[in-house]
């Protein structure tokens, strides 16, 4: 049965592959890719940021100044200035490093990568339930994020609207990139309804026996959840950009309230439409995609948790009604986006309501993990202490989001640094280390090898150290009254005031870029030189370490029946400190 | 020959009861709702907040759809996708019945219907880029025509008195560098644009007109969700065909060797299928009666 993958020719083996195994590998690394990408835009608007108008580094200058790139994002200042970030350059950096580190880093990497590798494993899965689905999916993934890139090769540059793209401004906006952007968003849409249908029917309906659904690991749970959520979510922002599209290309107005004038002129149009209209649509989608970000970095988590404190998650069903609750709740909450549009007090109420109670299951989420370490006698492996620093840096994201939530203080915070460390505390040391934890965790079940321990634990240290010398100061600067998407903060004087703030920031950027030299070194020596492990390196419960490291195509050797619920460890009177799920 | 064989490909499981591409596609259409849900929504929002007089294009005197679409064309196309609703279930009844000849030819009266309504489409949609709404800058009266005018109350309150004529550009006159100077036009006899006694064309200056625009998208926002909603709907039937094409060409191979498999998948295509009418029953009623 496992000789079966070595028949096939090299392109359908890891090319188009429709092995769930391959798929989530080829989604984590070019995800992993576009992570790279994306904050290596943010450094370079940091530069900015902390130095105002100088030159930027000769590598960096040099690497920018490429002919079609160059033209809009570099300055060539006369006599010895040298090269420096245009206002245009930063704005489309700053977009484009949004847009890609959402919808093209985190979600393919947590939903995409994690998903696809682990979640058919753990439900004892022989694949997805429709294999080339899930092949189709990466095909239109790769596809859309090539075409994001692109443009940034053309006249005019990439999408420079925020990755909000808010109109008018976007619909107004001349150049070919911000078409581009929703060309590409609607791609990214296909992909991500193509994945959620074949992640709830596997889920479903490819439990192997005894199986319950009270038995799944709460990974499996947190991608439920999140399935849902990029089915339903995802389509109404599909709308949304057609209508855009329309207004760009095709002359409509359901954005333009008509009337504009730009340059001096009035523009053509029928008029009649709403800009807000726009804000709504967005954020109905852009909300819950706050909770596909987070929810699979719990899960991720969870199952690190449970597996190195050796005993049961605390109150896994409380975890599982939560996570579903959050996920019907983050439905609602959309608009808390939007207390400064004007909408009207009424709508505004309801939305702080339900703001504060769908902290509630965040909440349960995050006490009942941090619950589950209490009494444990804890082994301090590289994942568990990215999954340490995540829970009170998750808390802090979440904690700092309350005030953004209440009418009253989200007025003086909106648009500042604040909100920005708001949801970076979320998604960077929160989610991004959440992968992290899973990268070292899976690591030996994808390739058969363990990760160096010691470089991983460098790798930590610096990342845990820096990517708070990043985030923290936002908070500082946000309530000194700094505006997010400010080209030169020292331009006002309360910015001036705390320049220094932003000067940190940039240093831990930088500390941060390196800190992630031993994570590159060790992944790839460790692919071929790491220490060989067996099925179960961890001595884990669930069902993917009951299937050889790496799995064969199909997965398991023989298929898997389950008699036990999903973190049976140190049981009474067994004779090992962990009961696998499957029945030998 | 494949390593992997997925549980309840074809075999319903027993807890949903369906087998994965039937929960599958249920998925699919639960997305397309949320899809088509916020379209109709966006028509409900610009509906609600369009100064009056502007819906469904500036001038109308009733705020329907028939105003400027034509509700006997939909109707006749309304047919066509009910019937093809039926066609569709005939098939996969057949099929399920092991009447693979019947069950084919089902498909492909459906795959005709679905033709004829793109064609009747294609007529609605050439006729809306044929038609034109001129408005001025200011009263125009010329060879015995005049402009027609309403006042629009803008959303900040202001009101704007607007000139302006529908009808069909006859012909167009061009100065040496390409430039239009001015158009033959033929306005509207209904609806009060123009007067039915001197329909005749007229020649407009372009110095005249504030903005010219035909029936298309960019006609007014109700025109605008008219073409993404039907447009959208289009591409559905469109991808209905080919799909349908796709099994009438292929469905053959399959059915010798897994006849179930095959009604299955037909079964799937069938939900779209009616679906895809469904999306329909809701918007002829929305952006052609109401």
């Amino acid at each position: 049965m496992s000789d079966h993958s070595h028949d096939l020719p090299f392109w359908k083996k890891y090319i188009f592959s429709v092995d769930h195994k391959v798929i989530g590998i080829q989604y984590t690394i070019t995800a992993l890719l576009f992570l790279a990408f994306g904050f290596g835009l943010m450094l370079v608007m940091r530069y900015q940021l902390a130095y105002p108008n100088q030159p930027l580094p000769g590598v960096v200058a040099s690497v920018l100044s490429e002919p079609v790139v160059g033209e809009v994002v570099i300055n060539e200042a006369t006599g010895e200035t040298g090269k420096i970030l245009t206002g245009d350059g930063y704005n489309a950096f700053g977009a484009m490093h949004g847009t890609i580190m959402v919808f093209l880093a985190i979600v393919p990497l947590a939903v995409g990568g994690f998903g696809n590798f682990v979640l058919p494993l753990q439900c004892g899965a022989p694949d997805m339930a429709f294999p080339r689905l899930n092949m189709a999916s990466y095909w239109t993934y790769l596809p859309g994020g090539i075409l994001m890139l692109f443009g940034f090769f053309v006249k005019g540059g990439a999408a420079n609207n925020g990755w909000t793209s808010y109109p008018p401004l976007s619909i107004i906006t001349p150049t070919l990139g911000q078409t581009i952007w929703l060309l590409g968003m609607v791609i990214l849409i296909t992909s991500s309804l193509l994945g959620s249908v074949n992640f709830i029917v596997t889920a479903v309906q490819l439990r192997v026996q005894g199986l319950s659904f009270f038995r799944l690991p709460f990974f499996v749970w947190a991608q439920l959840v999140t399935s849902f959520l990029l089915l339903l979510a995802f389509p109404p922002l599909e709308a949304a950009g057609l209508l855009q599209l329309m207004d760009r290309v095709a002359g409509t107005s359901f954005f333009d309230p008509g009337g504009l004038i730009i340059s001096g002129v009035e523009r053509n149009t029928a008029g009649g439409g709403s800009p807000l209209l726009w804000q709504h649509l967005f954020w109905f989608l852009a909300h819950p995609e706050v909770y596909v970000l987070i929810l699979p970095g719990l899960g991720i988590i969870a199952e690190v948790i449970a597996n190195n404190t050796r005993k049961p998650l605390w109150g896994y069903k409380s975890l599982v009604y939560s996570a579903i609750f959050l996920g019907f709740m983050s439905f609602i909450v959309w608009a808390h986006h939007m207390f400064m549009t004007g909408m009207g007090t009424t709508l505004s109420t309801f939305f702080q309501a339900t703001t504060m109670i769908i902290s509630v299951p965040s909440v349960i989420i995050l006490t009942c993990l941090v619950i589950s370490l209490w009494g444990a006698k804890i082994r301090f492996t590289t994942p568990m202490l990215f999954a340490l620093s995540f829970l009170p840096m998750f808390a802090i994201g979440g904690l700092t989001g309350l005030p953004l939530g209440l009418t009253a203080s989200d007025i003086h915070l909106h648009d500042t640094y604040y909100v920005i460390g708001h949801f970076h505390y979320v998604v960077a040391p929160g989610t991004i280390f959440a992968m992290f934890a899973g990268i070292y965790y899976w690591f030996p079940k994808a390739s058969g090898r363990k990760m160096n321990e010691w470089l991983g634990r460098i790798h930590w240290l610096g990342s845990f150290i820096f990517i708070n010398a990043v985030f923290m100061p936002f908070f500082f600067m946000g309530m000194a009254g700094v505006l997010r998407r400010q080209f030169d903060q020292t331009e006002t004087l309360h910015g001036a005031a705390v320049q220094g703030l932003s000067v940190m920031a940039t240093w831990g950027a930088i500390g941060l870029a390196l800190s992630q030299l031993p994570f590159v070194i060790n992944f790839f020596w460790s692919m071929f030189a790491g220490e060989r492990v067996g099925a179960n390196p961890w001595k884990a419960t669930t069902l993917e370490w009951t299937a050889p490291s790496p799995p064969p195509h199909g997965n398991f050797d023989a298929v898997p029946v389950v008699a036990r619920g999903p973190y049976e460890y140190s049981v009474p009177g067994e004779d090992e400190d962990f009961s696998m799920q499957a029945t030998a | 020959m494949s390593a992997t064989v997925i549980p309840y490909d074809v075999k319903p499981h027993p807890l949903t009861g369906m087998y994965n591409g039937k929960f599958g596609i249920w998925l699919f259409l639960a997305s397309e709702i949320m899809l088509f849900g916020a379209l109709f929504s966006t028509y409900v929002l610009l509906r609600v907040g369009a100064p009056e007089g502007t819906w469904p294009i500036a001038g109308a005197a009733t705020t329907r759809g028939d105003e400027i679409l034509n509700v006997a064309l939909a109707a006749l196309n309304t047919a066509f996708l009910i019937t093809s609703s039926v066609t569709m279930v005939l098939a996969w009844a057949n099929l399920k019945m092991m009447n693979f000849k019947k069950g084919q030819t089902m498909l492909l009266v459906t795959v005709l219907l679905a033709s004829a309504f793109l064609v009747v489409k294609y007529f609605e949609y050439n006729a809306k880029f044929h038609h034109y709404a001129v408005t001025f800058n200011e009263h125009f009266e010329h060879e015995g025509v005049e402009s027609n005018t309403f006042t629009a109350t803008t959303p900040a309150g202001t009101t704007k008195t607007i000139h302006y004529l529908h009808g069909h550009v006859e012909s167009t006159k061009k100065n040496a560098e390409g430039v239009i100077e001015s158009y033959e036009f033929l306005p509207d006899a209904e609806h009060g644009h123009g007067d039915a006694a001197t329909h005749k064309a007229v020649e407009i200056p372009a110095s005249e007109i504030a903005r010219i625009t035909n029936y298309g998208p960019g006609g007014s926002t109700f025109l605008g969700c008219y073409f993404v909603i039907t447009g959208l709907h289009g591409l559905h039937i469109i991808g209905g065909i080919v799909v349908m094409l796709y099994f009438l060409a292929t469905g053959s191979k399959m059915w010798k060797t897994q006849p179930d498999k095959y009604a299955n998948r037909i079964e799937c295509t069938g939900l779209y299928w009616h679906f895809v009418d469904l999306v329909w029953i809701f918007l002829f009623p929305v952006l052609y009666l109401l």
